[in-house]
C-alpha cells in the first residue's frame, strides 16, 4: 500500500477528485444496474475500470464488482447450467430474461477472469482485494450453485474457482508469500481447506508432470508455504466452520477424507525432488504439524529415510521424523544408531538445528539396554569433536557424556582406567572408522575432555575438571543448556553481580597499542601502512 | 599465723640433719615395711623406715617450736636472741666466735672515737675550712695563680730555699738583726724567726684576700642594682608598647631568638637510604614477581575459593603529578597558554561533562596534544583534589573509550591518536578500575549484540569493525587476559569466539579482520595457553581458503568456512608466479575494512602476506598447545591439509621455513598418553583397636570421666589426706604438751619435796643445835 500511496502523493490534489468521483460514479453505476436491467450495458464501464491502470481505481471497480455480483448471485440474476454461447444466446430465441441472465453470466464469468489475473497484479492492495473479492464470489456460487445439481454433492462446491484460484497461488514466478498467510484465514474453513487440498493436489501434478520433475524453486515454494499454512483440524467435532452452509457439504468433508486429502496431498509434493534449503524447512515442521495428521504415517518412511541418507543438517532434521515412526509407529530402522554415530561431525555443533539434535539423541541414547560398545563409541566420538567445538557446544556436550557415563556405568573405563603397567598408550580409537563396532573407542580413554581442562572458559574448565573425580550419580539435566547461544553465555558473564572486591588489572603498563601480550599483533600488524 | 613460715624453716633445718650411716645400719633401729606386689620400674621411697630416728626428729622438732611457745605462754614481753648467727647452723662455730669478736671490735673503735678531740678538728686552708672550700662555690679568678706567682719575693725565695738548718741567708739576717735588735731586745731564737716569717706572710695573703673580697662584694652590689634598674627600664619600655601594641610580647633578643632558632632548626633526620639501582631494580623484580605470583593464582582460579586477593595499585600523589616539571617544561605550554585566554579561563582544564565536551576538547590537535590534554585533564582532576573528580574521571574514561571507537571508524582511521591515548586510558583504568571494567564491558556488549542480532535474522554476521577490534586490543591491555575467570576478558574471549565461528570470509578484507581476531586470540591465551577450538577452526579454515584443489579433502573444516563454494578459493594465487616479487611487510589496521588492492599482483600479494600470517599464527598455537594431551588431535586437520594439500613444494620459499617449523611441531608431538584415572583420594583410616591410653593423676578408685571431675575427685582425696595427717599431727603436738605439763608438775613437786626436806633439814639441825646447846647449858 504504502508505495502506491507515495506515488499519488504529487498528484494527489486532482487525481483524488477524479478518483472520488469515480468512485461514486462506479457506486452509482452499480446502484442502477442492479436498479434495473435498462443500465445493463454499464456494466462495461466497472469491468474496463477493473483493468484500469491506477490502483485505487482497480481497488474501487473491485469492491464494486463484489458488490454487483454477489447481489446478482443472491437474486439469482445469473444463469445456471450450461452456458451457451453469448452471441448464439442473444441472436437465439430464448426469452429476453434469459438473454439477459446468459449475458450477466459471460459478465461474471469476464469479471472472475480478471480477478484471477489480477492476482498476480505487481500491488499487494490489489491482490488482497481480488483474493478476497474471488472468496466471497466462491461463497455466494456455494449457496447459489451456478451448475446443475444433477447427482453430485460435489458440484454445489465452486472448486472451479477455488482450483483457479489456487494455480494461481503457486505462481511460478512470483514469491506469494504474503497473499497466502492472507489466504490461510480463508483456510480455517474446513470445506475451503479441504477443496484447496484436493485442489493443490492436482495442480502440483500437473505442473510437476509438466516440468519432469525438475527443481521449481519459487513454485515449490509456494506450494510448500500454503501447504504448510494448512493447519488440520485433530477430531471430526472441531469440524463446524464452512464456507457453504449444507449438510451434504458437511458429510462429504469428514474428517477421515480431510485427512486423506492432506496425505495425498502431502504425499504428491513430495514425491518430486526438493531444493536442500526446502528439505530442512520441512523437516523442521514434519515431526509435529504433518505426521500426526496423516492417515497412514507409516507412508512417509520412504521420504525420511531417504532425506536421513542425505547427511548433514538435513540428516540431523530427519532424525526427528523417524522418531516418531520408531516410536511410535513400529519403523524398525535397521542401523539407525550406525548412521546416528555418522552424523557426528564436526558440523554438528555449529548448525542451527543444534538444540533439536542434542535434545534427540539425549533420547536415542538414553536407553539403557544399548550395547557397551556403542555407548563408548559415542561417547569418545563426542569427546573427539567437542575440540572443535564453541563454548556453548561444550557446554552442552560434557554433561551430555558425563550422563551417558552415568547411564552405562561400564563405561566408567573411559574416565578411570587404573592398569598395572603405567606405561602411555596411543589413543586406540579410530575416528576414521564407520561402525562404532570397529572403532575401539572402550579401549581409549577420554583425553579429549582433560585437554578442555585447559578451555578458554570457566563454566566449560569446570565442567571438564569433573572427570578427576567420580561422577556423581545424579544425572544432569541438559535441556537449558540447549538453546544457550554465545551471546547468551556472555551476557552471563556480563551480568554476573560483582563480588565487593575490585577488579584485578594488568600490571604491565600498557604503552602502545600494539604491544602486549607476546607482541603477535606488533609482528603482523601495524597502526598505519608505510605507504 | 606469723610463725609459720618459721617453723617450716626449723621443721627442714630438722629434717635435714643427716641420720649417720651408724642409724642406719642398726638392725634395731630399722623397720621394713612389706611390700604387697612388686612393681617393675617402680621407684619406692618408703621400703625402709626409721622409726627410732623419726620419732627423735619430731620430738626435737616439737621442743624447738611447740615447746617454746608453749613457755612463752601468757607472757607479755619475750625474749629475743639477737646474738649474730644465734640461730644459724650454717656458720660454723669457730666463725660464727670470729665474727661476734669483729663486730664487738667495731662497736668498741666507733665508741672510742666519740671521745677523740682530733677527729672533731677542721681542716682549714688560709683559715677557711676545707670542707667549704671543697664545694668551689666562691670565684676564683684565674688571676690569682698570677698574683701569687708575684709574690714571689726575695724574702720568700730566701725563706724558702735558703737551705736547711744553717741556711746563709738567714744566718745574715739573724746576724743583721742581731746587730739591729742588739740595741732594742734580746736577738730573737730562730724558731720566733720563722714564725714570724710565716705570720708576716700570712697576714700579707689575708690582707690581698680580703681586698679582693671587697671588690668581689662590690662587683656584686652593682651588678644587683644594675638588675634593678635595668628591670625598671624594661617594664618602662614594655609598658610603652603595651599601649601600642597590646598583644606584642616583649621583644627577643636577637642572639636568643637565633639560639632557638638553631634548637628548633630541623636536624638531620636519619633518612632512608638512598637505594641504589640494583636495589631499586630488585624491588621492582620482587613487586613484579608478587603480581605475577597473584596472576598465576587468578589463572589457576584458585580465587574463586579463597576469595582473597591482594589489589595492588600504583598509587601517585596527586600533588606529585601536579607539580610534575612537565607542566612548565613541555613544548605544549605556548598552547597551554593559547588555551589560557581562549578556551578555558586558567590554566585547568575541566572534566569534560559529556562525549561532545571531551570532542571538541580534542578536535584538530596532533595526537601528541591530544594525548597530553588528556594528560593534563586527568591530573587537574585528581581524586584528592576534589570530592567529584573519581567521578568525572570515570566519566572521562568511558568518553575516551568512546572516542577511540570514533577515530577507529573514520575513513582513515586515525590509529596513532589512540595509540597516544593509550597510556592515559591506562592511567585512568588503574584509577577506578569498577567503573572502567564496566565501561569496556558495556561497549563490548553493544558490540556483541549487534553481532547476535544480526545472527538471529541472517544466520551469520559481518565481522567486526575496526573499533571494536581496537576494543578487544584494549581489554586485552588494560585487564589480565590470564585469569580463570575475569568480569572483562572473559566476555571477550566469547566476543571472540563468536565472531570466529559466525563470521563468514567473504572477502580479503574479512579474512585480514579475521587473522587480526586470530592475532588477539593468541595475544589473550599466550599467557594462560588455555585452549580455544575457534582459533585452530579458523586458521585451519584460512589455510583451506588457500588450497587450490578442493577434492578429496583428508580433514574436515568447521563453520564458518565451507569445503567448497562460493569465496572458498579466497587466498589462492591468482598467478603462482606473483610469489617472486612478494615481501612481507606488516599490515596495517585498517587493511581489516578497506583494502586498494588495484592489480592482481597487488592482490596476490596481500594473499601471501594473509597466509604468511596464518602459518605463523599457526605456529605460535603449536607451540602454546604443545601440552595439551589431545595435542595431535587438534592439529591433525592442519597437518593433513599442511602436508597433502599446501605441502612444501606447492608453498612460496618464504614460507617453507614456517612450514617445515609447523610440520615438526606437529609430528614431534607425543601421541602416547598415560591413561586416565581419577584423582586418588585420600584412604579413609581404619578404626584402630589400639589400647586407649589415659594419663592417671592418682592412684585408687577413678570416679567420674570428665577431666574436671576427676581433679575434683583428686582434690577431694588429697584434702581428705592432710585433714587426717593434721588431725594426727595435733594430737601428736597435744600428747607431747601433756607430757610436758606433767613434766613440769613432776618437777615442780620435785622441787618442793626437795625444798620441804631441805627446810625439815634445816628445821632438824636448828633443833638440834638448840637441843645441843642447851644440853650444854645444861651441864
Amino acid at each position: 500500500m504504502a508505495p502506491s500511496k507515495k506515488r499519488n502523493v504529487n498528484s494527489r490534489n486532482t487525481s483524488e477528485n477524479v478518483s472520488k468521483a469515480a468512485k461514486l460514479d462506479l457506486e452509482g453505476v452499480v446502484d442502477r444496474i442492479l436498479e434495473s436491467r435498462k443500465h445493463a450495458n454499464d456494466i462495461f464501464d466497472v469491468l474496463e475500470s477493473l483493468q484500469s491502470e491506477k490502483e485505487r481505481d482497480v481497488v474501487s471497480a473491485l469492491d464494486a464488482c463484489c458488490r454487483l455480483f454477489s447481489t446478482l448471485l443472491e437474486r439469482k440474476e445469473l444463469f445456471v447450467g450450461k452456458l451457451p454461447a453469448e452471441d448464439e444466446a442473444l441472436s437465439g430465441e430464448s426469452s429476453a430474461e434469459d438473454k439477459c441472465r446468459i449475458f450477466m453470466r459471460h459478465r461474471y464469468n469476464a469479471c472472475v477472469e480478471i480477478l484471477l489475473e489480477h492476482l498476480n497484479h505487481e500491488q499487494f492492495a490489489v491482490k488482497e482485494s481480488a483474493l478476497c473479492c474471488l472468496m466471497k464470489f466462491a461463497a455466494g456460487q456455494g449457496q447459489h450453485p451456478l451448475e446443475d445439481l444433477e447427482w453430485s454433492e460435489h458440484h454445489s462446491f465452486p472448486r472451479g474457482i477455488i482450483l483457479a484460484v489456487v494455480e494461481n497461488l503457486t505462481s511460478k514466478t512470483t514469491d506469494n508469500t504474503l497473499l497466502i498467510s492472507r489466504f490461510q484465514e480463508f483456510l480455517e474453513m474446513d470445506d475451503v481447506r479441504y477443496y484447496v487440498m484436493s485442489a493443490l493436489r492436482e495442480s502440483v501434478g500437473k505442473v510437476m508432470e509438466k516440468n519432469k520433475g525438475t527443481l521449481l524453486p519459487v513454485y515449490q515454494n509456494n506450494v510448500f508455504t500454503l501447504m504448510s499454512s494448512i493447519s488440520m483440524p485433530s477430531q471430526q467435532s472441531e469440524l463446524t466452520n464452512f464456507m457453504v452452509k449444507l449438510e451434504a457439504m458437511a458429510r462429504s468433508v469428514s474428517i477421515q477424507n480431510h485427512k486423506r486429502a492432506f496425505e495425498k496431498m502431502w504425499l504428491g509434493f513430495l514425491k518430486y525432488k526438493l531444493p536442500s534449503n526446502m528439505y530442512k524447512k520441512l523437516l523442521v515442521i514434519l515431526h509435529d504439524s504433518i505426521l500426526p495428521h496423516m492417515s497412514k504415517p507409516a507412508l512417509m518412511i520412504d521420504f525420511l529415510t531417504a532425506a536421513y541418507e542425505v547427511g548433514g543438517a538435513i540428516s540431523l532434521l530427519a532424525l526427528n521424523g523417524l522418531f516418531v515412526l520408531i516410536h511410535q509407529h513400529n519403523l524398525d530402522y535397521p542401523d539407525f544408531y550406525k548412521k546416528l554415530y555418522n552424523l557426528l561431525e564436526p558440523t554438528v555443533f555449529h548448525v542451527k538445528y543444534r538444540a533439536r539434535f542434542f535434545h534427540l539423541a539425549n533420547l536415542f541414547l538414553s536407553s539403557s539396554h544399548l550395547p557397551l560398545y556403542l555407548v563408548a563409541a559415542f561417547t569418545k566420538r563426542l569427546a573427539r569433536l567437542a575440540l572443535t567445538a564453541p563454548p556453548t557446544g561444550l557446554l552442552i556436550v560434557l554433561p551430555f557424556i558425563y550422563n551417558l557415563i552415568r547411564r552405562h556405568p561400564s563405561c566408567r573405563v573411559l574416565l578411570h582406567k587404573p592398569s598395572t603397567e603405567d606405561e602411555p598408550v596411543e589413543d586406540p580409537y579410530l575416528m576414521d572408522e564407520e561402525d562404532p563396532a570397529q572403532c575401539r573407542a572402550l579401549e581409549s580413554s577420554l583425553w579429549e575432555i582433560k585437554t578442555l581442562q585447559k578451555h578458554y572458559h570457566p563454566d566449560v574448565a569446570k565442567a571438564a575438571m569433573m572427570i578427576s573425580t567420580p561422577l556423581s550419580e545424579q544425572e544432569e539435566d541438559i535441556s537449558e543448556l540447549l538453546e544457550l547461544t554465545t551471546y547468551e553465555l556472555m551476557e552471563r558473564d556480563l551480568k554476573k553481580p560483582q563480588d565487593k572486591k575490585s577488579i584485578p588489572l594488568e600490571f604491565e603498563t600498557a604503552t602502545q597499542l600494539l604491544k602486549g601480550g607476546g607482541d603477535v599483533l606488533a609482528h603482523h600488524f601495524c597502526l598505519v601502512s608505510d605507504e | 599465723m606469723g610463725k609459720a613460715p618459721k617453723k617450716r624453716s626449723l621443721a627442714d633445718k630438722v629434717r635435714k640433719t643427716k641420720t649417720n650411716a651408724a642409724i642406719k645400719n642398726n638392725p634395731f633401729e630399722v623397720k621394713i615395711n612389706r611390700k604387697k606386689f612388686d612393681v617393675l620400674g617402680r621407684k619406692t621411697k618408703h621400703d625402709v623406715g626409721l622409726p627410732g630416728v623419726s620419732r627423735s626428729k619430731a620430738i626435737n622438732k616439737r621442743k624447738e617450736t611447740l615447746l617454746k611457745e608453749y613457755k612463752q605462754k601468757n607472757k607479755a614481753s619475750k625474749f629475743v636472741d639477737r646474738r649474730l648467727g644465734e640461730y644459724d647452723a650454717k656458720i660454723a662455730p669457730e666463725d660464727k666466735i670470729l665474727q661476734r669478736f669483729a663486730l664487738e671490735r667495731q662497736r668498741i673503735h666507733e665508741k672510742k672515737d666519740m671521745y677523740n678531740l682530733n677527729e672533731e678538728e677542721e681542716l682549714t686552708h688560709y683559715g677557711q675550712s676545707l670542707a667549704e672550700m671543697e664545694k668551689f662555690n666562691d670565684m676564683v679568678n684565674s688571676d690569682d695563680e698570677s698574683e701569687e706567682k708575684g709574690l714571689l719575693s726575695a724574702e720568700l725565695t730566701a725563706s724558702h730555699f735558703g737551705g736547711g738548718g744553717g741556711g746563709g741567708l738567714l744566718r745574715k739576717k739573724t746576724s743583721g738583726e742581731q746587730q739591729q735588735e742588739d740595741g732594742n731586745q734580746r736577738a730573737k731564737s730562730r724558731q720566733e724567726l720563722i714564725e714570724e716569717l710565716i705570720q708576716k706572710s700570712k697576714q700579707e695573703k689575708r690582707e690581698r684576700q680580703v681586698r679582693k673580697e671587697e671588690a668581689q662584694e662590690l662587683t656584686e652590689k652593682l651588678d644587683q642594682e644594675w638588675k634593678s634598674i635595668q628591670a625598671l627600664m624594661v617594664k618602662k619600655t614594655a609598658k610603652a608598647e603595651h599601649t601600642d601594641k597590646p598583644e606584642e610580647k616583649p621583644k627577643l633578643d636577637e642572639y636568643d631568638m637565633m639560639v632557638r632558632e638553631l634548637g628548633f632548626e630541623m636536624k638531620a633526620q636519619p633518612s632512608e637510604k638512598m637505594k641504589t639501582p640494583e636495589e631499586l631494580a630488585k624491588e621492582e623484580k620482587e613487586k613484579l614477581q608478587k603480581l605475577e605470583a597473584d596472576r598465576l593464582r587468578r589463572m589457576m582460579g584458585e580465587e574463586e575459593e579463597t576469595k582473597a586477593q591482594s589489589q595492588t595499585r600504583i598509587k601517585t600523589s596527586a600533588w606529585n603529578l601536579f607539580l610534575s616539571p612537565l607542566i612548565f617544561s613541555d613544548p605544549f605550554f605556548p598552547l597551554v597558554g593559547f588555551l589560557f585566554y581562549n578556551f578555558i579561563k586558567f590554566f585547568f582544564f575541566l572534566a569534560p561533562e559529556s562525549y561532545e565536551d571531551l570532542k571538541d576538547l580534542l578536535c584538530g590537535h596532533t595526537p601528541e596534544n591530544q594525548r597530553l590534554i588528556v594528560a593534563r585533564t586527568q591530573k587537574c582532576n585528581h581524586p584528592s583534589l576534589a570530592v567529584g573528580n573519581k567521578l568525572k574521571l570515570q566519566k572521562l574514561f568511558g568518553f575516551l573509550l568512546e572516542y577511540i571507537g570514533e577515530l577507529a571508524l573514520r575513513t582513515s582511521p586515525e590509529l596513532t591518536a589512540v595509540d597516544k591515548l593509550l597510556p592515559e586510558l591506562y592511567a585512568l583504568c588503574q584509577m577506578s578500575p569498577e567503573a572502567a571494567a564496566a565501561a569496556v564491558q558495556l561497549v563490548l556488549a553493544d558490540a556483541a549484540h549487534s553481532m547476535e542480532e544480526q545472527i538471529e535474522v541472517k544466520g551469520h554476521a559481518p565481522f567486526p569493525t575496526l573499533d571494536s577490534l581496537i576494543y578487544l586490543k584494549l581489554t586485552a591491555l588494560l585487564f589480565p587476559t590470564s585469569d580463570f575467570r575475569h568480569p572483562v576478558t572473559t566476555p571477550a574471549l566469547l566476543y571472540i569466539s563468536l565472531a570466529l565461528t559466525k563470521c563468514p570470509v567473504r572477502s580479503l578484507q574479512d579474512a585480514t579482520a579475521g587473522l587480526l581476531l586470530c592475532c588477539l586470540a593468541v595475544e589473550y591465551v599466550s599467557f594462560s595457553k588455555r585452549f580455544l577450538p575457534e582459533l585452530i577452526n579458523f586458521l585451519t579454515g584460512s589455510l583451506h581458503l588457500a588450497v587450490r584443489d578442493k577434492t578429496s579433502l583428508g580433514y574436515t573444516v568447521a563453520p564458518p568456512f565451507r569445503r567448497a563454494g562460493k569465496c572458498s578459493d579466497l587466498l589462492v594465487l591468482s598467478d603462482p608466479e606473483s610469489c617472486r616479487s612478494w615481501r612481507k611487510k606488516p599490515l596495517p589496521l585498517s587493511a581489516t575494512r578497506c583494502l586498494e588492492l588495484k592489480s592482481d599482483l597487488d592482490r596476490d600479494h596481500h594473499r601471501l602476506t594473509c597466509l604468511s600470517v596464518c602459518l605463523d599464527l599457526v605456529k605460535r598455537c603449536c607451540l602454546l598447545y604443545n601440552d595439551l594431551p589431545s595435542f595431535s588431535h587438534i592439529f591433525q586437520p592442519v597437518g593433513s591439509l599442511l602436508s597433502k594439500h599446501l605441502s612444501i613444494q606447492t608453498i612460496v620459499c618464504l614460507l617453507q621455513e614456517l612450514h617445515r617449523e609447523i610440520m615438526d611441531a606437529i609430528s614431534s608431538a607425543p601421541t602416547t598418553h598415560r591413561r586416565l584415572v581419577f584423582n586418588k583420594k585420600k584412604p579413609i583410616p581404619l578404626k584402630l583397636l589400639t589400647p586407649k591410653i589415659v594419663e592417671v593423676l592418682d592412684y585408687g578408685k577413678k570416679r567420674g570421666c570428665t577431666r574436671e571431675e576427676r581433679e575434683k575427685e583428686r582434690l577431694k582425696h588429697k584434702y581428705k589426706k592432710e585433714f587426717k595427717g593434721a588431725l594426727r599431727e595435733i594430737r601428736k603436738d597435744s600428747r607431747f604438751l601433756a607430757r610436758e605439763k606433767l613434766n613440769e608438775v613432776m618437777n615442780r613437786d620435785a622441787e618442793r619435796k626437795r625444798k620441804v626436806k631441805e627446810l625439815f633439814g634445816s628445821l632438824a639441825t636448828q633443833e638440834g643445835e638448840w637441843k645441843a646447846l642447851k644440853k650444854r647449858k645444861r651441864k
